[in-house]
């Protein structure tokens, strides 16, 4: 026997693959791939970072934790699902890859995705920009005010904040409201000439989400219940997510 | 809706679908819905479709906080294969479905040294509708700044 021989030390330690497999909803498929490659082949993030989905899942496979679930790739792929969509096992390699992210040191993670949640956290808009709720409302109702006297056939448009009641909560991208105001209105006509029963919220108005982003799961709920808490509150019926 | 305001211009089309809404929530049938709108306001022979699409569509690489990480070169490699797949349809404009696409797809659009533009669904259904003012065509472009101008007068520029 040689002594570059791998000698197995009993039952194997609790890798990051298992891991995952107790965490994911059915267990992700996380041992059955074959090797095929159709993952890899059509993902538009191979190759970055000398990673690729297949490569991604058989690093875990074999153990190698530490150097895939620290590759930068883990925030380059999108979590797009196409991979799962062509996989013929149907393997959850997105789900490895959010978790891969959440074993990060916060402060590692990209600062830009983290001050974007930081910012969502501020106040109760759940604004990526930070952007306070009395702010968002001003917006609407002055850009309201100003189309429905230049637009006169629009001078019933409404674009209600808080509607007790309505059937559609609706949230709204932050770079509407914060940067190109007039991109919002398109949306408003369309909704009032077709009648629907909508309200924006004051609280949780926003509809980006980069806590999920940072797989900061704590900061992910807090941000939803947010939201979810105020549609329910009004009583509405559907939750829009503009996104 | 009509889309009689493109018979003659021929403007054409193609669709982002976002893997968020099609591939990863309601499946090619919140597609094919997309599609009657998209048809219905633009001119069914103006629509050029990106191969793969739908559920088997490419991510543009806007989503999952690309835009937000940091990885700019890298995340415009991403979205070459969308940049390729968009000039291969030889349309004029790019419909975006999701803020995160639109974002993406104006972006490398620009960085690659594409001409096509970035639109949201509600300009143009408000486009094909008459009711689409001056200062609401941010992401149209010199061929659809005049067309339809619902109160030109309010022009601020």
């Amino acid at each position: 026997m040689s002594e570059s021989t791998i000698k197995i030390k009993g039952k194997k330690q609790s890798s990051f693959l298992d891991k995952c497999k107790e965490i994911i909803p059915g267990g992700g498929n996380l041992n059955l791939c074959l090797t095929c490659g159709a993952c890899a082949s059509g993902c538009p993030a191979t190759g970055l970072a000398d990673m690729d989905p297949r490569k991604f899942l058989r690093m875990c496979a074999m153990g190698m934790d530490e150097e895939a679930t620290k590759s930068p790739w883990v925030w380059m792929c999108t979590m797009c699902q196409r991979c799962i969509y062509v996989c013929p096992m149907k393997i959850d390699i997105p789900q490895l890859v959010y978790n891969a992210r959440a074993t990060w040191a916060r402060e590692d993670r990209p600062s830009g995705i983290m001050k974007s949640c930081d910012m969502a956290l501020r106040n109760d808009s759940n604004s990526a920009m930070g952007t306070a709720p009395d702010d968002f409302i001003f917006v609407v109702e002055d850009v309201l005010e100003e189309y429905k006297e230049a637009q006169p056939e629009f001078k019933d448009m409404v674009a209600p904040i808080d509607k007790e009641g309505a059937f559609f909560f609706i949230n709204q991208n932050s770079r509407e409201p914060v940067t190109e105001p007039d991109e919002m209105v398109p949306l408003w006509k369309i909704l009032n000439l077709a009648g629907v029963d909508w309200t924006y919220g004051s609280r949780g108005w926003a509809a980006e989400n980069y806590c999920m982003f940072l797989a900061d799961d704590d900061c992910w709920e807090r941000v939803t219940r947010v939201s979810a808490e105020q549609a329910d509150s009004l009583g509405c019926k559907v939750f829009l997510n503009t996104e | 809706m009509s889309s009689d305001w493109n018979k003659d211009r021929k403007i054409k089309f193609t669709v982002q679908d976002p893997c968020q809404i099609v591939r990863k929530g309601e499946g090619d049938v919140v597609a094919d819905d997309l599609r009657f709108v998209i048809k219905s306001i633009v001119g069914e022979e103006n629509v050029i479709e990106m191969t793969p699409n739908k559920s088997n569509n490419y991510c543009c690489g806007g989503g999952g906080g690309f835009l937000q990480s940091g990885f700019t070169e890298e995340r415009r490699a991403y979205g070459k294969i969308k940049y390729d797949q968009i000039i291969k349809t030889g349309a004029d404009y790019c419909i975006t479905g999701c803020h995160n696409c639109h974002a993406q797809v104006h972006d490398i659009g620009h960085h690659y040294g594409g001409s096509y533009g970035t639109v949201h669904v509600w300009t143009l259904i408000c486009l094909s509708l008459g009711i689409l003012g001056p200062n609401e065509r941010a992401y149209l472009g010199d061929d659809l700044k005049d067309v339809n101008v619902f109160h030109p007068e309010t022009a601020l520029y």
